[in-house]
């Protein structure tokens, strides 16, 4: 069914000269849809033409709509020659393709040529009538919605979160066809631009269709990515997770907002979900879920009898299938996951505190063409999910787990894109997983190829892939491999699902590493499928992160719903307390296969947890965190021998464990010498060169208050008899402990001394209730002692046997600080700080280096790379340092291996200033957050007798009423608990009203009751928590205010973030995803390789703006440069340069320009016509 | 190990004030280095040479691709490579087309030719301004010259609106080829002459009647750096007060009883007043001619400026001769004359 696409060519302005004689132009536009194509007149003699056109009418399908760009060619006429091109502007018109976007494209463009850049603007406007299309088998999916942002969008809440979406297509590079030979740079370069965007429009309305399939209506978390495979083709590929997202309709306005979506959220008819299964009774309670129906599904139970490694998850105990099995996604064919090479594939596993002794366990295999290897990085597996289940396996945990696990087994993949999650839904994280598979690039034949060219419109040239029989498949199935891959690991670790998932490949001549990676997790089923949490991913819209939201109170505001919804009304896993539930071990500890420290829980005391967790995500807002966070990398360089196909893949398969460990290593005592205890948003990337191997891992270290303190780092050294190396070697441990000493102070991390009273505090209840929930074993039960000095008891041994050692030792310590005033991180918000001000910079920065030594060597080229990464730091600091005091958010590190000895570095972030002060007023109120904790405390206490009530309340959205409170009472100075206390018993007495909830009313007194008698003794164990991340009250308090929509449109700010500090984010505007490609013949005289790429970026940046400005957007929010590939020829004085960015245009509203309302708590209370409760705390 | 490619291209562009100023001082990017050196930051910040270096050369890159916009600096404001707050532009545009007042008085009155510009080394030399800053500022003089060379209204506004500064004394100086260079104007800076070309702008000029250009009137189409043709024509008329006797006896006479005993100099005032007078006159007489109008400020230093220093005139005696002086006659045309005359007069009666 078509739509009509309207474009006016209003007018240009500083156009280039291209008439030498007179200094003028004579212009026109060229407009193309497709294949149709409208002219303008020509505007004579003029650099400012006006040309005021008429309306050009484009009458297509929404297929073409969605896959074609509208593409604007500005031409200098000639009447005795052919006419000059001056510029193009490509618009993606996909934003006009859903309602809730933009309605108009209508601005100034910049004129982009591939050979001189930006020359010159042209004002255009773009309008689309789409008529409605009722045809199913259609092949469009106009109105699904793209994010790139990796959590559920700002103005949206989540109804359900469906899961995986990927898809690639292949085509041939036009840069490698013989017509190229005879074609201009220009026109390759068009070609090639061109190519990719149509490809981009494909895939992504491939993915919308599976979105339309799975009844999602949106993509959130999409990364679409290229590889440039050279002679053998061009894959665009892309990965996101499909959500079905509804629109808050006041977002921006009222503080109840989230009150009133629930509503509706119940008349979502369930039975649209094509998955009769499970927990198909829609919004009903989970309790009347519980029908013990849930059976390891026939694919479940194939996969882990088929999986030697002994992944199964015992569905013994499980009763046998009830009901026929139908698959979520039946398009997709459940894959057996024991493909040959995963049978060895080792798992190294790498405990907190193993020795390199593991690494001889590594031996990659080849298999055919392909090498495979893998690893799990961090506290692996109890390997058996299988025996934990079994063994603990009291009915209720067997439940929970087969609950969930068939929830998402169904699923192919039970992988999520997104790293920041609504609160309840990331149960446990049980710790990074990561795949890596090296396979050598085949070229691709087209034999189809000649036959279509004839024939078919050439936007149809697409379809080779489907005449091009098996190249996407094999890439496909390359992709598949490493995805079963990842998701046994985390079957390994006892986790069904895979968050914070994302992949990556590093292409060097033909071979190629495929990378994929994530976090292992437990999820609360509920929020796969049920409609019922929409309370509290609604809450986490409206509370997005960062500059308002960050830090303890967020936990125990969040807690009870999460309690009750996931934990204690399926009535199966001891409720987790805010803020530690996600440190606990998912895996079973009786069952450990390696040697892994797991103490019990610093925070609620009842769970084991590792002593240091890694994970890819972002720091969840309720997780307690002691002091701040630092970014830490882990850099590392490997010689390889220059080799040819497969003896070349072989080499590197050999490279990659011994890399994977040795950055690991580092990892782990550079965040040892912080003295923290995990590491968030871990990205590792390999990347491969002619003749080394690189690896760069960056993470953000945080203290979780849960974990225990980590122990130093002790030296030991080989030949202990020597004197003066005794004493280099104390001299060196000297360093160590000084270097912890000063970090420490630096990050302010000073946990509390935990007093040992605490074994004997007055909490009999939890433990009862954890005998009579888990038949865990009654002697895990029973070690009593905590060992509380355990930590520092346990201190990382060094050993240094050889100056490799020495050196790497030595390389710890390089690692500088940043300045005063300054922080970094590379997850989206900086644990800690809160209280960002509006003042943002994004910035990109590109270096090229030559490692050049004579002889290079591992060390001396680890040094340099170490060097180079560090000096680039520094440069950012200081060329940052007016904006003092601020933090480098979401510092991204890409490294590219050109050519021989070259290294290129781009770094993406954006700094954002705060305010110093007021952080010091935050920590101020320690006890009060003390206080705070405590209340929550008594809350987990209390949900016990909430379990039993059965609370028909399966959504509970609860409202930011409670936190406008916390903010107003500690404002106020009045004892934070009571405030709180009053507070939510004023909320509950509202929930009262409302007749559902009739019989919580009771509970009420109870809960007050015990609330009070339980916070005396609980407060000094939960003292801990001091330095847990303040609020930024102030912040809330814009949330209690209405909208009002005018922004300056002249300025676009961009930023990595998903959220802008100080500014409410009213409307998403869409994807923006852009590629251009930049060459030059004249190399020198643009400014050399610097001047070339400084003046590609800012055009590129300018694009953007324009793009977004023109959608009538006011910044870019998730921004990221995807790729950014730099090719230069000195000596033929050319160069070229491919850049890939992407990111979603927003409309932002500065907070100040929002009428403040005052913040009273009777306002602040929920709606008593909200159908849903609001239970908070 | 070296960087072969080393850039940082921030959203909104960073600006270094102190950096600018280098590189509007004509400094290269070494030489700058060194500077920013000598001024501490590597103390303060404890940063490297290398990232110096870096900084520097990064800023230079985004100058030296921000100049070709400051050459038109509307286009500056409309530009979409750039993002920068208003207020930094502004600062740009100003920094750029900023002159060292010394380079501007050596300038001041001369061609703005290619011959002018190979001279550039020696005033380099004198005034003690880095040759590349000379050549920029030259460059700067020309462009604004050229550009309103065609133009018709208002000058300063014209100048004001393509180049957002007040860039006029310059270019009217440029325009009516006033000889500054004699040794006897040497104590007169740049602002004294800037000030002059106001006051003249302001009073004489077209625009300064407060309606608008008549188009059938022949100056309607001269451009507004040169004086209106009529103007300078009716001046002639004035000397009668000079040629006349009688005229000139009453004048004295009025001016003189008002002045009794109100000025220290009234003696030295009586002997000299029909000097002063008849150069007071003359100098406006002579302003048809062009090689005549070159002679304008030596003329009022010559025969009104030096004589009356000699007398010991103070400033206040000056200033109220010449107001009596103007107000002792009644006609529109003789006020317009005196206003700008009296106001570069008092301007330029300094030491």
């Amino acid at each position: 069914m078509p739509g009509k696409l309207k474009v006016k060519i209003v007018a240009g302005r500083h156009l280039p000269v291209m008439d030498r004689a007179s200094d003028l132009t004579d212009a026109f536009v060229e407009v193309k849809f497709g294949n149709t194509t409208f002219k303008t007149d020509v505007y004579p003699k003029s650099l400012n033409p006006q040309w005021n056109s008429e309306w050009f009418k484009f009458e297509v399908d929404d297929e073409e709509l969605q896959d074609e760009p509208l593409q604007i060619t500005v031409l200098d006429h000639d009447t005795y020659s052919a006419n000059d091109a001056i510029g193009k502007v490509y618009i993606d018109i996909d934003p006009l393709l859903y309602s809730e976007a933009a309605t108009v494209i209508s601005g100034w463009f910049p004129i982009y040529d591939t050979i001189h850049g930006i020359r010159g603007e042209i004002n255009v406007v773009v309008k689309v009538d789409l008529f409605n299309d009722l045809n199913r088998f259609r092949q469009s999916s106009c109105g699904v919605k793209f994010f790139c942002t990796t959590s559920i969008p700002k103005c949206y809440r989540a109804v359900i979160i469906h899961g995986f979406v990927e898809e690639l297509v292949v085509n041939e590079d036009p840069e490698y066809q013989w017509i190229d030979r005879i074609r201009t740079p220009r026109a390759s370069n068009e070609a090639r631009q061109r190519l990719i965007s149509l490809m981009s429009g494909e895939l992504q309305r491939k993915i919308g269709l599976k979105v339309l399939e799975m009844r999602g209506n949106a993509v959130v978390g999409y990364l679409q990515c290229f590889d440039l495979e050279g002679e053998s083709g061009l894959v665009v590929r892309a990965i996101g997770t499909a959500c079905t997202l509804d629109k808050l309709s006041n977002t921006s306005a009222f503080l109840p907002a989230c009150n009133s979506p629930s509503k509706e959220m119940k008349e979502i008819p369930f039975n649209e979900d094509p998955n009769p299964n499970t927990y198909s009774s829609g919004p009903s309670t989970p309790l009347k879920n519980q029908t013990y129906s849930f059976s390891p599904s026939k694919s479940y139970s194939r996969q882990s009898s088929s999986s030697d490694t002994d992944l199964s998850l015992t569905p013994k105990t499980a009763p046998s299938p009830q009901r026929p099995r139908i698959f979520l996604f039946p398009s997709s064919p459940t894959l057996s996951c024991d493909s040959p090479h995963l049978k060895k594939s080792c798992l190294l596993l790498l405990g907190s505190s193993i020795k390199p002794l593991h690494s001889s366990h590594v031996s990659p295999v080849v298999l055919r063409k392909s090498v495979s290897f893998t690893e799990e990085l961090l506290l692996a597996a109890s390997g058996m999910g299988s025996g934990s289940a079994g063994k603990e396996g009291g009915p209720f945990k067997t439940l929970l787990r087969q609950q969930t696990q068939s929830a998402l087994e169904q699923r192919e993949f039970p992988f999520f894109t997104l790293t920041t999650f609504p609160p309840g839904f990331l149960v446990h994280v049980g710790g990074v997983v990561s795949a890596r598979s090296v396979k050598l690039l085949d070229r691709i034949h087209n034999p189809a190829f000649v036959g279509i060219m004839g024939n078919t419109r050439s936007y149809k040239l697409l379809d080779w892939n489907s005449f091009n029989s098996d190249e996407p498949e094999t890439r496909d199935a390359w992709w598949a491999e490493i995805r079963q891959e990842i998701k046994s690991h985390a079957k390994a670790l006892g986790c069904h699902a895979v968050v914070g998932y994302s992949e990556s490949t590093s292409i060097c001549e033909e071979v190629c590493i495929l990378s994929a990676s994530g976090t292992a997790a437990v999820l609360n089923p509920r929020f796969l499928q049920d409609g019922t949490m929409e309370g509290c991913l609604e809450q986490r819209l409206s509370w997005q992160p960062g500059f308002f939201s960050i830090g303890s109170e967020k936990g125990e505001v969040d807690f009870f719903p999460q309690s009750q919804d996931s934990s204690s009304l399926l009535g199966i896993e001891e409720a987790s307390p805010p803020g530690c539930g996600f440190c606990h071990i998912p895996y079973d500890e009786l069952n450990m296969p390696f040697p892994a420290h797991l103490t019990y829980c610093y925070n609620c005391r009842k769970q084991k947890v590792p002593d240091v967790l890694f994970t890819t995500i972002d720091l969840p807002v309720e997780a307690i965190v002691v002091g701040k966070g630092c970014l830490i990398q882990a850099r590392l360089c490997r010689l390889k021998k220059k080799a040819q196909a497969e003896a070349n893949a072989t080499s590197i398969s050999n490279l990659l464990p011994f890399m994977e460990y040795e950055v690991h290593t580092q990892l782990m005592n550079k965040l040892k010498l912080r003295g923290m205890n995990a590491l968030f948003g871990l990205r590792i990337q390999i990347t491969v060169g002619e003749n080394m191997l690189m690896g760069l891992a960056s993470a953000t270290g945080v203290y979780l208050a849960a974990l225990p303190t980590p122990g130093g780092i002790q030296i030991a050294g080989k030949t202990p008899n020597d004197a003066t190396y005794d004493q280099h070697i104390s001299h060196m441990q000297k360093k160590i402990n000084d270097t912890i000493a000063k970090n420490k102070e630096l990050y302010e991390i000073n946990p509390p001394e935990l007093p040992e009273e605490i074994i004997g505090s007055p909490i009999p209840e939890p433990r009862q209730r954890s005998r009579l929930l888990r038949s865990q074993s009654e002697s895990s039960d029973e070690v009593t002692e905590l060992d509380l000095s355990h930590g520092k008891k346990d201190a990382f041994v060094l050993e240094i046997d050889d100056t490799d050692a020495m050196e790497d030792v030595h390389s710890l310590l390089t690692d500088v600080p940043p300045p005063s005033g300054f922080y970094s991180c590379n997850t989206e918000i900086m644990p800690g700080i809160n209280n960002w001000t509006p003042e943002i910079q994004m910035f990109t920065a590109v270096r090229v280096s030559r490692l050049s030594t004579i002889n290079p060597t591992n060390q001396t080229l680890n040094k340099n790379f170490n060097d180079l990464c560090e000096n680039l730091l520094k440069s950012l600091y200081f060329k940052l340092r007016s904006m003092v005091p601020c933090c480098l958010c979401h510092v991204n590190f890409t490294v590219a291996l050109p050519e021989d000895e070259l290294v290129q570095i781009a770094v993406t972030a954006v700094a954002i200033t705060y305010d110093k002060n007021q952080a010091l007023q935050a920590n101020k109120a320690p006890t009060e957050k003390s206080q705070q904790r405590a209340s929550t405390d008594n809350e987990e206490q209390l949900q016990f007798p909430l379990e039993l009530c059965s609370d028909p309340l399966s959504s509970q959205p609860f409202s930011p009423a409670k936190e406008v409170l916390e903010g107003a009472s500690s404002h106020t100075g009045i004892p934070a608990a009571q405030r709180v206390l009053k507070s939510h018993s004023g909320s509950w007495f509202r929930a009262g009203t409302s007749p559902e909830i009739d019989r919580c009313n009771s509970w009420i007194e109870l809960i007050k009751l015990k609330a009070q008698t339980i916070r005396r003794g609980s407060i000094k164990t939960t003292t801990s928590l001091e330095k847990a991340s303040p609020l930024a009250e102030g912040y809330l308090r814009h949330r209690s205010v209405p909208s009002c929509t005018n922004s300056t449109v002249s300025v676009v700010k961009m930023t990595p973030l998903s959220f802008l500090p100080g500014a409410k984010i009213t409307k998403y505007l869409g994807i923006i995803n852009m590629f251009f490609i930049r060459e030059t013949t004249s190399l020198r005289e643009e400014g050399g390789v610097s001047g070339f790429l400084h003046a590609f970026i800012a055009e590129v940046f300018a694009m953007v703006r324009a793009h977004v400005a023109a959608l009538g957007g006011n910044a870019v929010v998730s921004y990221i440069m995807k790729q950014c590939v730099f090719m230069e020829n000195p000596n033929k004085n050319q160069a070229q340069c491919l850049i890939n960015v992407s990111g979603d245009a927003v409309i932002f509203v500065r907070e100040s320009e929002l009428e403040m309302l005052p913040v009273q708590p009777s306002t602040a209370a929920p709606q008593p016509t909200s159908s849903a409760g609001d239970v908070t705390t | 190990m070296s960087s072969d490619l080393d850039v940082f291209v921030g959203n909104t562009t960073l600006i270094d004030e102190e950096v600018y100023r280098l590189w509007l001082d004509g400094h290269s990017v070494a030489e700058a280095v060194a500077r920013r050196l000598r001024g501490g930051v590597l103390e303060r910040e404890g940063t490297s040479v290398a990232v110096l270096q870096s900084d520097t050369r990064d800023h230079y890159r985004t100058f030296q691709m921000l100049e070709r916009l400051l050459h038109a600096p509307p286009r500056l404001l409309q530009q979409l490579l750039f993002q920068i707050p208003p207020e930094r532009q502004a600062l740009l545009v100003q920094r750029y087309y900023a002159f060292d007042e010394a380079l501007a008085r050596e300038l001041l009155g001369k061609k703005l030719s290619k011959g002018t510009k190979k001279e550039l080394d020696e005033v380099s030399a004198r005034t003690g301004v880095g040759i590349r800053s000379c050549r920029r500022q030259f460059d700067n003089f020309k462009r604004v010259f050229k550009a309103v060379e065609e133009l018709r209204g208002p000058l300063a506004e014209n100048i004001q609106q393509l180049f957002l500064l007040d860039y006029a004394a310059i270019v009217f100086f440029a325009n009516s080829r006033f000889e500054t260079g004699k040794r006897r104007l040497q104590f007169l800076s740049f602002a004294d002459f800037a000030a002059c070309a106001q006051s003249m702008m302001g009073h004489w000029s077209q625009g300064a009647l407060g309606e608008p250009p008549d188009p059938r009137a022949p100056e309607a189409a001269e451009p507004d750096g040169d004086l209106p043709k009529s103007f300078l024509q009716d001046l002639k008329e004035l000397k009668v007060l000079v040629a006349d006797k009688d005229l000139l006896d009453q004048h004295k006479s009025l001016v003189c009883s008002a002045l009794r005993g109100k000025i220290s100099v009234y003696n030295e005032l009586e002997a000299n007043f029909k000097a002063l007078s008849r150069a007071l006159v003359n100098v406006g007489g002579k302003l048809t001619h062009a090689r005549d109008v070159r002679d304008f400020f030596v003329d009022l230093v010559e025969k009104v400026i030096e004589p009356c220093r000699s007398d010991k005139w103070s400033p206040g005696d000056l200033r109220l001769f010449l107001t009596h002086y103007t107000a002792a006659r009644h006609q529109a045309l003789w006020e317009r004359y005196m206003a700008a005359i009296t106001a570069c007069l008092l301007r330029m009666y300094h030491d």
